[in-house]
């Protein structure tokens, strides 16, 4: 990680390597570090969901913590859209679980193994943007399905007066159009700018300590572990947070859908 | 002033957006603590909403932080 000069590239961790090369039909779908760690969450949920779901009459610990993971869900789109949320259960599910999975797996401490570092696939705006084009193309989907040509009074909101018809409709048109922007690009640039900032911070410890003068491992390195064990801890919080807030938008865009206003 | 110095200032400005958008997530979180204290029993079912604020103060500030980035990395 560390260059020869002692200059540490923050951006460095966000390199995509091809693990296996593939070619299809002259594109390269290599199997990368990307794949390998998307295979992982995956591999995680899996374990996670099969552990919690031996449906015993007493439930153990586990199968509490995988109950109060879907009813967390189950709540959200039942306060937001109403009893018809839950059909929309699995996908907010599986988008909720995935992404704070896949925080999460970025944040382990995979580096201490030589050679080996976690790699964050929520931080490349590739794979956030096609987890919100599902969010997005459900509520389109959903939208036109249910309602059909009707679901274009979503940009007529009740109680529009006349002499403002000519402008809401276009500021609705504009918000409704930046919703994926907006999801995949708050997740892609928090988990990016998190990880920049530790590496960062990971950059002052080390090069404090192989500083020649004395006072500076005292003086740099030590506030700079002390402040990166607190980001570290915000960090795993804005993972949470920003699953969070993903699943929580999503069950709002699917309520304009389904209810529209 | 050449164009590289020029980048550099200009993504340091950008900084500022992150440090106001920083003050906006403290006046969300703020505003509902004086208003979850006066009334503990409503605090709980206007969480949600208290995201969906945080959510969209937190996007404004991280475009700062994407225009900072692009002006080191990309222009």
């Amino acid at each position: 990680m560390a260059g020869e000069s002692g200059k540490i590239d923050p951006m460095y961790q966000f390199k995509i390597e091809p693990l296996a090369q593939l070619n299809l039909a002259g594109y390269d779908v290599s199997f990368t570090n990307s794949s390998l760690f998307m295979v992982l969450v995956l591999g995680a949920l899996w374990v996670f969901m099969a552990g919690g779901m031996k449906r015993e009459m007493v439930p153990g610990r586990w199968q509490m913590a995988v109950e109060g993971a879907t009813g967390f869900i189950n709540n959200m789109l039942t306060a937001n859209v109403g009893p018809e949320g839950k059909k929309y259960v699995p996908l907010v599910f599986s988008l909720f679980m995935f992404i704070l999975m896949a925080n999460l797996m970025g944040m382990m401490p995979f580096g201490i193994v030589p050679g080996v570092h976690p790699f964050t696939i929520t931080s490349h705006l590739t794979v956030t943007a096609v987890l919100a084009l599902f969010s997005f193309g459900t509520v389109l989907v959903v939208g036109f399905w249910k309602h059909g040509l009707h679901f274009f009074s979503l940009f007529v909101p009740h109680g529009t007066p006349w002499w403002l018809l000519w402008l809401i409709p276009v500021i609705e048109l504009f918000s409704f159009m930046i919703r994926p922007f907006s999801l995949a690009l708050r997740l892609f640039v928090a988990m990016t700018a998190g990880h920049i900032m530790m590496k960062v911070l990971a950059g002052f410890v080390i090069n404090g300590l192989n500083a020649e003068a004395a006072w500076v491992p005292l003086i740099v390195s030590f506030p700079a572990f002390v402040l990166m064990i607190g980001i570290t801890l915000l960090e795993l919080l804005v993972s949470a947070i920003q699953a969070y807030v993903f699943a929580l938008l999503t069950s709002l865009y699917i309520n304009d859908a389904v209810n529209l206003h | 002033m050449d164009a590289e110095a020029a980048q550099m200032i200009g993504a340091g400005l950008a900084a500022i957006g992150a440090g106001i958008a920083a003050g906006g997530v403290g006046n969300v979180f703020s505003s509902f603590l004086q208003g979850a204290l006066r009334n503990p029993a409503a605090a709980d079912s206007q969480q949600g909403r208290l995201f969906i604020g945080f959510a969209a103060v937190e996007l404004l500030g991280l475009l700062a932080f994407v225009i900072a980035m692009i002006l080191i990395f990309v222009a």
